[in-house]
């Protein structure tokens, strides 16, 4: 008995150790594990420029202009905290556009515009038949 | 340490409590294999049946949202089946019981089967929705992690074997399996502590956000998993027993022929 409640306490204190080192290590990770860069992020610290960045947020509702070529496109990234102006040439996904969420790879230019290489949509974890989605369906922001 | 070549289950623990639980076992596991695994295959494929016609669409998504039916039983029973380990380890480390390293060794394969499913149809998903094969975000890289720590697991066990003989060890695979634990909070959360670009969590404990139009095939197809990977834990549980105990058998003929010579 005594020999196995003294593993007991041992294997409880392992757990506590090993659940806490990994609590600390998140913590401190948790700027740097983020996926993209918000757009209140940008707004609060200042612009990661000159390296390849992901820029997240919702594709501002009318904001989404595509050029005459076909390929350019022009919208706003918000997080409802800022925006920011983006530019891509390219091919988007079947899922971008407006009101939806969008991760934009790329760099941040000196005036705080982006511009895109790549674009990857974002969708909510809502799922719904069509005939739903108009009715109770409107995403307000997917960016924690 | 030569106590062990006396024991039929090679464990340190009382002969009588070795022999006695593992034949308790056997004789409840032996029918209910069959029963689980075919319960599980039967609700598998109602669920997918139901899954692929008689469902509509997601509005956004349109057909590609099927693949959920797939994915998500298959990310739910990856970590499911780590904490099987963990819980397994747990009781193997601090009371002994026989069969619970037996069960942990058991669990190990069909999770990792299960986690590379789910990564593997996570990435079929992917690519039409968001665009891309593979993302290094939260979710994606910490599920990937977790396969990789199922992959350690199964290497340490085979190395315990080597060292101790067949089912010997376990000792060390045990540790393993409480530490990686801390995985599946991280997995969990992934979504909710950093952007992803995986979205958050669909199903919680009181309220789901998929319509219940869209959702009701993925009970058939999650319990169908589930029953058919316990069928799968109990036929390894019962091979390793019947290996360990063919292995202790022959090393008890080596010890005798020892002696006699």
């Amino acid at each position: 008995m005594k020999a196995k409640h003294q593993r007991l306490t041992l294997a409880a204190l392992a757990v506590a150790a090993v659940g806490g080192s990994s609590a600390l290590a998140l913590s401190a990770l948790k700027d740097q594990a983020a996926f993209f860069y918000a757009p209140g992020d940008v707004k609060r610290d200042a612009l990661p420029l000159g390296r390849a960045v992901r820029l997240g947020g919702m594709v501002a509702g009318g904001s989404l202009h595509r050029m005459a070529d076909g390929v350019t496109m022009q919208f706003v990234v918000t997080d409802g905290v800022a925006r920011v102006p983006v530019a891509f040439r390219g091919i988007a996904p079947d899922l971008f556009k407006e009101n939806s969420g969008v991760v934009a790879e790329g760099k941040f230019n000196p005036d705080g515009s982006f511009t895109a290489s790549n674009l990857l949509a974002k969708h909510d974890e809502k799922y719904m038949p069509p005939e739903m989605a108009g009715k109770m369906h409107e995403t307000k922001t997917l960016v924690q | 340490m030569d106590s062990r070549r006396n024991l039929a289950y090679p464990c340190h623990v009382p002969s009588l409590h070795a022999l006695a639980n593992p034949a308790r076992f056997l004789a409840i596991a032996r029918p209910l294999t069959p029963v689980l695994f075919w319960a599980g295959v039967a609700l598998l494929l109602f669920g997918c049946w139901a899954g692929l016609t008689q469902t509509p669409p997601d509005y956004l998504q349109k057909e590609s949202v099927r693949i959920l039916y797939i994915h998500v039983p298959t990310a739910w029973l990856g970590m499911g089946g780590w904490s099987g380990i963990a819980v397994s380890s747990l009781v193997f480390l601090v009371w002994r019981h026989p069969l619970a390293m037996i069960a942990a060794r058991a669990i190990a394969l069909p999770g990792a089967t299960f986690a590379a499913i789910c990564l593997a149809t996570g990435s079929i998903w992917g690519r039409p929705t968001w665009g891309t094969w593979w993302q290094w975000d939260g979710r994606l890289t910490s599920m990937l992690l977790l396969f990789f720590v199922y992959l350690g697991f199964i290497a340490l066990v085979r190395a315990e074997d080597e060292r101790a003989g067949f089912g010997g060890g376990g000792r060390i695979a045990a540790l393993y399996g409480v530490a990686g634990s801390v995985l599946l909070p991280i997995i969990r959360y992934s979504v909710v502590w950093w952007n992803t670009l995986h979205q958050g969590q669909s199903i919680g404990l009181t309220k789901s956000t998929i319509d219940p139009a869209i959702l009701w095939p993925l009970w058939f197809t999650l319990s169908g998993f589930t029953l058919f990977f316990a069928g799968i834990v109990l036929m390894r549980m019962r091979t390793i027993l019947a290996r360990s105990k063919a292995e202790a058998r022959l090393r008890r003929r080596a010890h005798h022929v020892e002696v006699t010579a």
